[in-house]
């Protein structure tokens, strides 16, 4: 019979080391349902028979974030067979706050009393036994960076699994809150039972969305008795709840722990945030980790010399070059074999297709290396403590700094980065504006118009009001998703800043494989699909194999044209480009190459070289069109692999197709505005 | 006085949390209740948040919300 164990913690307490420790590296990533919230499941690697459930980390099971909800009703409703509760031995006494809340759920629980060496190392003792005997409860200690205590913790949650036994009802409240929560669990229902006892008190702290399951008929009676409990709590039961667990916990902690009584030793982490958050220093540092970041995934000259490529641009060279290669040498087989053009067509563009998926891979990986290591290590909640100041003002974390820099290189790994924001609202928001940072790929395209259309302006100054364009869209986009679109969620700043430590290599390395594998599977098979699907349209018509200019695609572009007159530019070869752009907007280049003129290689080259090699285009486009062109393909839907990547991110098409929805539009309206200014101004 | 007016280095008393809702919530879960000490680490490079220590972690929270939790010295 298999048992399934819910892992529950609050952030930064080892709960993820430890994840990783008991299943190794057999795990499954998702999401959970409509939350950008991760959900991942393996199993012990020990007994394939024991399923290990990792809950998102809070700090409470209370109902404001998108964590708590998750992991609450996931105890409640699924019921495990038992819970893990990871306490961080170095902060007792705000770990074992959630420890109480899962104890008044009653389900089967253990205690896994972590960092029990940091413990030592400050000269303190817990009494894990003793412990054990107040709460009712098995605590075991455990140091999860070192797997020391793993057996025993194991052990016990499985008997407890299978044994079903529960905490005993923790005496928390005081003599008259306790009875006032009492009478409300005998309103809700006859005799005694675990989910009206929880209901009860739930209902006590004011909370809403249990409020909303309590049965019409009885919601008067409730609302009287709820109301006598705020009575007997001078006002508000809900703080006076909060108050009396951190009472009974402190209750606790003097029974079982022993402290050194060398009173606040300053240790080693305390110092080195004393520089990395110095008044002065901070921001200088923080400049060199993010230019670091940056680099180290996207510099083709890193650390400012010539020509050296980064880690990641050197991986991304191999996996091009190896792939470039293995797809030549399958070509030409097929050609060899004396397969009909069509055939070599398609087989040459489901190989483009994997290598769109192949090419991001290095990237992801790189950056992921980096991004577990900030955020394992601490350093990720000092850029929240840092940036706080300016992102408030847009309604966003500070975190939200780090996608949105990585926008500049390559939208795919920067969306993915968005993970690493605290809230479900700033994921969702940050993920929508961050293709606004113009990535490496939209580079070509404002330089194909800048030599051609603005050769006699200032053309750097052109292609630089195009990415200082893109910040401005983003800023006021969040503005506005805030105000409009998520106004009724708040956002507040209360949050711990971790001890500084060492990652494990291991967990390091888990994390960033679970990114690549996750981008590769969940994304890959939007960007292979639609890979395929472009290519038919701009290969195809209906009486088979043709050039693009009488393809299904070019058909769609004059088709469509006329959406873009109020922007300049109703030509079906602008339209085709937008289209080919959502495979890579380098593309659009390319496709301009081949509907403009000449057809070549070296169009192209010639194009990233800065020089006017199609001036056909000046036949279409104005000044103003130009610019409202390079605006709309900066701002409207990203290519392909980033759309899956954001697929992967939210978890659901819906909300993928919201934020490309929010992006088309917005990219409408502000290439609309820049015609009709652009035609006034130029 | 309020947490805001505690300078770096300076301890106080909680003495109770003004505001309510969300955040009052999310301030008691973070273990800042009454009668817990309470002691302000650093202000954030660009003025805010500030840093402060309690039960003893660090914790972070911005002035607006600093200003909710009334302290004694």
């Amino acid at each position: 019979m298999s048992v399934i164990i819910a892992l529950a913690g609050n952030p930064n307490c080892g709960k993820t080391t430890l994840f990783n420790e008991i299943t190794g590296s057999r795990q499954h990533v998702g999401n959970w349902p409509g939350v950008t919230v991760e959900k991942k499941e393996g199993v012990y690697k020990k007994d394939k028979e024991v399923l290990i459930m990792d809950l998102p980390g809070t700090y409470s099971l209370s109902p404001y974030s998108a964590e708590e909800i998750v992991a609450r009703d996931y105890i409640v409703k699924e019921k495990p067979d038992a819970v893990i509760n990871i306490v961080d031995g170095t902060s007792i006494e705000r770990n074992l706050y959630l420890t109480v809340q899962i104890m008044e759920t009653r389900i089967p629980m253990v205690v896994a009393m972590n960092m029990m060496d940091e413990v030592e190392s400050r000269g303190d003792a817990i009494d894990c036994n003793r412990l054990s005997q107040i709460l009712g409860v098995p605590v075991v200690p455990i140091v999860a960076r070192t797997g020391k205590g793993m057996k025993e913790l194991m052990e016990a949650a499985v008997s407890v699994a299978k044994s079903g036994k529960k905490p005993e009802k923790p005496d928390i409240f005081g003599r008259e809150l306790a009875d006032a929560i009492q009478a409300v669990a005998d309103v809700l229902g006859e005799g005694e039972s675990d989910e009206n006892n929880w209901k009860a008190i739930k209902l006590a702290e004011n909370d809403e969305i249990i409020g909303e399951t309590v049965p019409s008929d009885k919601k008067g009676a409730v609302k009287t008795l709820v109301d006598a409990a705020n009575k007997v709590s001078g006002g508000d039961a809900e703080a006076r709840i909060a108050d009396e667990r951190y009472q009974y916990i402190g209750k606790l902690v003097k029974e079982c722990v022993k402290k050194s009584g060398r009173g606040h030793v300053e240790t080693k982490s305390d110092k080195l945030d004393k520089i990395l958050t110095n008044r002065i220093l901070a921001l200088p540092i923080f400049a060199g980790i993010m230019y670091l970041l940056f680099a180290c995934t996207f510099s083709e000259n890193f650390l400012f010399v010539p020509e050296l490529p980064s880690p990641g641009v050197w991986l991304a060279g191999i996996v091009e070059e190896a792939w470039g290669f293995a797809a030549e040498s399958l070509i030409g087989a097929v050609e060899a074999a004396g397969a009909s053009e069509w055939a070599v067509g398609l087989v040459s563009s489901c190989l483009d297709g994997i290598g769109a998926v192949f090419g991001f891979l290095p990237l992801v990986l790189v950056l992921f290396l980096l991004m577990s290591f900030l955020e394992d290590s601490g350093y990720m909640a000092r850029v929240a403590f840092v940036m706080d100041r300016i992102f408030r003002h847009f309604g966003l974390s500070g975190r939200s700094f780090i996608p949105m820099l990585m926008g500049f290189g390559c939208s795919v790994p920067a969306l993915m980065a968005s993970r690493t924001l605290e809230s479900d609202k700033d994921r969702k928001i940050t993920m929508m504006i961050t293709p606004f940072m113009s990535c490496g790929a939209k580079l070509p395209i404002y330089a194909m118009f800048a030599a051609t259309l603005f050769a006699d302006s200032n053309q750097t100054m052109i292609v630089f009001s195009i990415y200082m364009l893109g910040i401005v869209v983003a800023v006021l986009s969040a503005l506005i998703l805030n105000k409009f679109a998520f106004k009724s969620e708040t956002s507040n700043f209360i949050m711990e800043l971790p001890q500084y430590r060492i990652p494990t290599l291991k967990s390091v390395a888990i994390h960033a494989w679970e990114k690549v594998k996750g981008f590769a599977v969940k994304a890959g098979t939007v960007i292979f699909a639609s890979t395929v699907l472009i290519w038919f349209l701009s290969n195809f018509n209906f009486s088979g194999m043709c050039h693009m200019e009488d393809s299904l695609l070019a058909a769609i572009g004059n088709g469509i044209k006329w959406i873009f007159a109020p922007l300049g530019f109703a030509d079906w070869r602008a339209s085709v480009g937008v289209v080919t752009g959502w495979i890579a907007k380098e593309n659009i280049v390319a496709t301009f190459g081949q509907l403009f003129g000449n057809v070549s290689e070296e169009t192209v080259e010639a194009v990233m070289a800065g020089e006017e090699a199609l001036p056909a285009i000046k036949e279409v486009f104005s000044k103003a069109s130009a610019y409202a062109y390079m605006a709309f393909n900066l701002l409207c839907m990203p290519c392909f692999a980033a759309v899956g990547a954001m697929k992967r991110e939210y978890g659901s098409w819906k909300w993928t197709l919201r934020a490309v929805g929010f992006q088309m539009v917005t990219a409408y309206v502000v290439a609309l505005l820049v015609n009709i200014v652009g035609s006034m101004v130029f | 006085m309020t947490l805001r007016d505690l300078k770096p280095g300076q301890q106080g008393k909680v003495a109770a949390i003004k505001t309510t809702g969300a955040m009052k919530r999310r301030i008691m879960d973070m273990g800042v209740t009454p009668g817990v000490e309470i002691k302000v680490i650093k202000v954030a490079p660009l003025g805010d948040p500030i840093e402060v220590n309690v039960r003893g972690y660090e914790l972070s929270l911005r002035k607006d919300e600093a200003v909710q939790v009334q302290v004694e010295m």
